[in-house]
């Protein structure tokens, strides 16, 4: 029971990123109103900061991990893993939203960027709360920051029919969410997840009551909805081409993550005890995703589209991972996210570049002959690309080779051998887009792309270099992601 | 650091400075491509020395730890099987500069610097000993070849390059899995260590887990041989790629996956490889003839001679399968032949492309009045090929039938077929291309060979006489790393029988020079 209502100061040190992104993110919502127009652009460096500082608050919380609030939040190192990657992400968003912003909306886009930070408020929550609740209100935060994001630029018919796709299909999840973690408290009494965990092995419940199992299928379902796996995939391709492409690039990594790891966490802690009757429904989610992902991607002309459908096919590959229910897997899930959480973001940041005023330019064919009209540009995009293939010596290709290698170890070795195919299958439609840019002749009359800002280059080299990092050093994340794995349990 | 290392890393670091040179300036790119290949051959050739003096063991070892966990090594080191793959990808690299000299210009940075990666990745292949490291310069090879292919070929390069990608990489993603199988069960990479912990039964794989994980490594590599039917990707790649992307893949490339069967198959799964070898020789006779008879009808020269090296690689699958020394090696040897004699062929084909714009076979004729010393290299080329005495085939082709007749004599009856129809189908086309009436286009446009073009040829007519009758100066440190592969190959009740069959057709070998 809980002594003291009054939050001590370890709690509040852990809790100090999270306060530090809502309280800044409040106060942008107050300042943004006063700023004079033109001036707004002011607003992405004050997000950053935060974001900035926020990482630095998360590392400092790390110093002295474990958990607070009554067990509700827990500090470590899994959550830090997280928090940093998403911070980071969001941090190289910003920067590449601000060209877009400008481009598309002149200078009148501050709440953006509270919204982005509000978003990250609630995914951190999602890495790192301990508790069902906890993690369901991280949820709403980080999903309604997301529907209106996706909207952002209100005249825009496609950012419309994203919005409202996400806001229909994303509540309706939520939903679904919320029912199990109301079953679960009236089986157990609890939604903390180590007290959970406590009830289904204390034998007061039988682990197979069916009432359990229906509790940890709506939660599945939720989760299954906040990755887009199949088959409550539909939403994503609507919504990602839809959505300005800097957003796309977010939405395809932080939430994706954070839905992730929350997944994880949950799955290794309160329902381990359940594995084998989970193992079935996520061995079947991960081959269903990956395969409809990729032959669904194959068809498609629009590259934002086309990467919506790679963004299933790859959740396909860490639900693979997932399935593992290991340490290994878990670390291969954490490795994966972030590689592929960099590529992703500068592979939307690349198309927002390409995609010009009113992203006129978002089919593949656009891309023809880009390595000549932007060599530097095209062969940023290549790195990407090789990467989402995974091709070695690009952090793609690790880890794939983790979640691989997680899965053997568990003997899902239909699974693996499957998965492999279905990678073969995916490096065509990048392959496309590499002969697109590098084997075509631009058409003529192509207009030359306007020269990237200093903030876009940031991005686009710095998820490039991240890519190629854990291509060639994969040693350190992977290490701390094997170490964070532990501390799951 | 190694020579070795050095001679591994050169090309990686000519290929990022390389990107850097200024685009316009294709003379100063040329020139720094020709000037940092010729430094890694030279250096290369500092190899041989040390390789030669003991070749059955490992040489300019480089072990150390890239990823703690899971245990990734650097591992690479050289041997007698190893040394002259690695000098024939830092022969051809500058020959295939000196051959794009005029021919690539557009794009020539990207042209030249995917050159040098491809050099990096080639060597990387034959000399890595970690499993894993070895995937990575499997997988890193393929990225240049498929520019190569898909920015400089003929009309349906596109389609060739991404059919090309797809087909090798399905095969290396099984290969990966099997790969991770083994580090699961065993803890490590090491090709070596994997080796020995199989050999003394460390590693207990049960026969039908052998038979699976052989199969995953063998599909990988036979693709890349390419043994029919997985021949398919074949024809449009050579055909369509450039001469100097034609001249790479025939001569080092293909060579990867008949070396990485020596290399991995054999010693690891002796057994499965045992059973497999009658099936496996079956399909390697049914490509020596299949890639014949199509050869045979082919109208465009590229592609006859793309089909001939399904011919010819086919004859080395079906030495390596015989698990006899003269049979591994004459199959060794002959990987080095048909490297140094269809490299020339396309060579020569690229030449005659760039005067007559045209690989039709018959867009040409009489060559021989208009361009005689172009001719005289060509039909030298030819007779190499179709394994003329004197000449480097001939001595491979003899080995590996020799000893496919002990093995089987249908083996050799059928194999022997396959020379008979390479005659045909070579000098045929030498017939109708070089002899006969000279048409106006062909008195127009075909020149004879400049300076340059001969510089890029000598050298592989000078190696296509020595390999053919020098053969001491090449054979033994092969057939001393055949000596150890064959050892590991053999059932464990046949040591005695082994040395003996090692023995006795090793001198009847020197007989046949």
């Amino acid at each position: 029971m809980p002594t003291s209502f009054i939050p001590t100061s370890a709690d509040l040190m852990r809790l100090s990123p999270d306060l530090l992104l809502t309280v800044g993110g409040t106060l942008m919502m107050v300042v943004e109103p006063l700023t004079g127009a033109g001036r707004k652009a002011r607003m992405a460096v004050i997000a950053a900061l935060l974001m900035a500082g926020a990482i630095v608050l998360s590392l400092l919380a790390y110093i002295d991990p474990g958990s607070s609030f009554s067990g509700m939040l827990v500090v470590d190192g899994f959550s830090t893993f997280f928090r940093v990657l998403f911070y980071g992400c969001g941090l190289l968003t910003v920067l590449a939203s601000i060209d877009y912003f400008k481009r598309e909306r002149g200078e009148e886009s501050g709440e953006y960027y509270a919204l982005m930070v509000f978003s990250l408020a609630g995914q951190s929550l999602m890495a790192s709360a301990n508790e069902l609740v906890l993690l369901f209100i991280g949820l709403e935060i980080s999903s309604i920051s997301g529907y209106i994001m996706a909207g952002y630029v209100r005249d825009d018919r496609r950012n419309n029919e994203s919005a409202l796709k996400y806001f229909l299909l994303g509540s309706f999840a939520t939903a679904f969410m919320l029912y199990g973690v109301a079953w679960i408290y009236g089986l157990t009494g609890s939604t903390n997840l180590d007290t959970v965990r406590r009830a289904i092995l204390g034998g007061t419940l039988d682990q197979s009551h069916s009432m359990l199992m229906i509790a940890t299928v709506l939660i599945f379902i939720g989760l299954a909805f906040k990755v887009a796996a199949a088959p409550f995939h539909t939403w994503a391709p609507d919504v990602y081409q839809g959505a300005p492409s800097p957003v796309s690039g977010f939405l395809s990594s932080v939430p994706k993550a954070a839905a992730f790891a929350m997944m994880l966490r949950i799955a290794a802690s309160a329902f381990h005890p359940m594995r084998a009757q989970w193992e079935p429904l996520l061995w079947a989610t991960a081959l269903a995703t990956m395969i409809v992902g990729n032959f669904a991607a194959l068809r498609q002309s629009n590259i934002k589209r086309m990467l919506a459908y790679s963004s299933i096919a790859h959740a396909g590959y860490m639900l693979v991972a997932v399935t593992a229910q290991s340490e290994i897997g878990v670390a291969a899930t954490m490795f994966y996210l972030a590689a592929y959480a960099l590529m992703t973001v500068g592979v939307f940041a690349a198309v927002t570049l390409v995609a010009s005023k009113g992203e006129r330019f978002v089919e593949i064919e656009d891309f023809a002959g880009l390595s000549q009209r932007h060599p530097s540009l095209a062969l940023i995009l290549a790195v990407f690309l090789f990467s989402l293939v995974g091709i070695p010596l690009t952090g793609g290709f690790f880890a794939k080779f983790y979640v691989f290698m997680a899965a053997l170890d568990a003997n899902l070795t239909w699974l693996t051998i499957l998965g492999l195919l279905n990678s073969a299958v995916a490096a065509f439609y990048y392959l496309r887009v590499l002969v697109v840019m590098y084997m075509k002749p631009a058409p003529e009359g192509t207009e030359s792309l306007e020269a990237p800002s200093m903030a876009i280059r940031v991005t686009l080299l710095a998820s490039a270099a991240g890519t190629l990092y854990l291509g060639i050093f994969p040693s350190a994340v992977l290490d701390f992601a094997g170490k964070a794995a532990q501390l799951v349990r | 650091m190694t020579l070795l290392d050095i001679v591994l890393f050169l090309p990686a670091a000519g290929f990022i400075i390389g990107l850097l040179l200024p685009r316009e300036n294709v003379s100063l790119i040329r020139n720094y491509t020709i000037a940092v290949s010729l430094l890694v051959f030279a250096a290369s050739l500092g190899l041989i020395g040390p390789v030669a003096a003991n070749p059955g063991g490992q040489n300019f070892v480089t072990d150390t730890v890239w990823v703690e966990y899971p245990a990734i090594r650097y591992h690479v080191a050289l041997d007698g099987l190893s040394l002259w793959l690695v000098i024939l990808s830092t022969l051809l690299t500058p020959i295939c500069v000196l051959i794009s000299w005029k021919h690539i210009q557009h794009r020539a940075r990207e042209f030249y610097a995917f050159l040098l990666l491809l050099e990096f990745g080639l060597i990387g292949v034959f000399v890595a000993l970690d499993l894993f490291l070895f995937y990575v310069f499997w997988e890193v090879s393929l990225v240049p070849m498929y520019f190569l292919i898909g920015i400089w070929g003929h009309e349906k390069r596109i389609y060739a390059a991404l059919k090309f990608f797809l087909y090798t990489l399905t095969g290396s993603l099984l290969m990966l899995a099997a790969i991770i199988w083994l580090y699961n069960k065993s803890g490590t990479f090491d090709l070596l260590l994997l080796v020995d912990m199989i050999q003394k039964g460390r590693l207990a794989l049960s026969a039908g887990e052998s038979f699976w994980l052989f199969l995953a490594f063998f599909f990988a590599f036979a693709i890349k041989v390419p043994l029919f039917p997985l021949h398919t990707w074949l024809p449009d790649a050579h055909g369509e790629a450039p001469t100097a992307g034609s001249v790479m893949l025939a001569s080092v490339m293909l060579k990867m996956g008949t070396y990485a069967i020596v290399r991995v198959c054999l010693p690891m799964f002796p057994d499965a490889s045992r059973q497999a070898a009658p099936y496996i020789i079956t399909l390697a006779i049914a490509g020596i003839i299949y890639g014949a008879l199509v050869a045979m009808v082919q109208p465009n020269m590229k592609r006859l001679v793309a089909y001939s090296s399904v011919s010819h690689l086919g004859f080395v699958i079906l030495g390596i399968f015989t698990f006899t020394q003269t049979g591994l090696d004459g199959a060794v040897y002959q990987m080095l032949n048909h490297g140094i004699s269809t490299g020339a062929l396309f060579i020569l084909v690229g030449y005659l492309y760039e005067r007559r714009h045209s690989l039709e076979i018959s867009d040409f004729g009489g060559v021989g009045t208009a361009a005689p010393w172009l001719s005289t290299v060509f039909v030298i080329t030819t007779l190499a090929s179709v394994g003329l005495p004197l000449l480097n085939n001939f001595v491979g082709e003899f080995l590996v039938l020799q000893a496919a007749m002990k093995v089987n004599i249908l083996y050799a009856v059928f194999a022997a077929v396959g020379v008979i129809l390479s005659a045909v189908y070579m000098l045929w086309m030498v017939q109708r291309t070089f002899y006969g009436e000279t048409p106006d286009e062909v008195k127009r446009h075909v020149f004879d060979m400049t300076g340059r073009e001969w510089a890029a040829m000598l050298p592989l007519i000078v190696l296509m006489v020595w390999m053919g009758v020098g053969t001491q100066s090449f054979l033994p440190p092969i057939a001393a790393s055949n000596v150890m592969t064959l050892e590991l190959v053999q059932p464990p009740g046949a040591a005695v029988q082994a040395q003996a069959a090692a023995f006795k057709p090793d001198t009847e070998a020197s007989h046949a020079d």
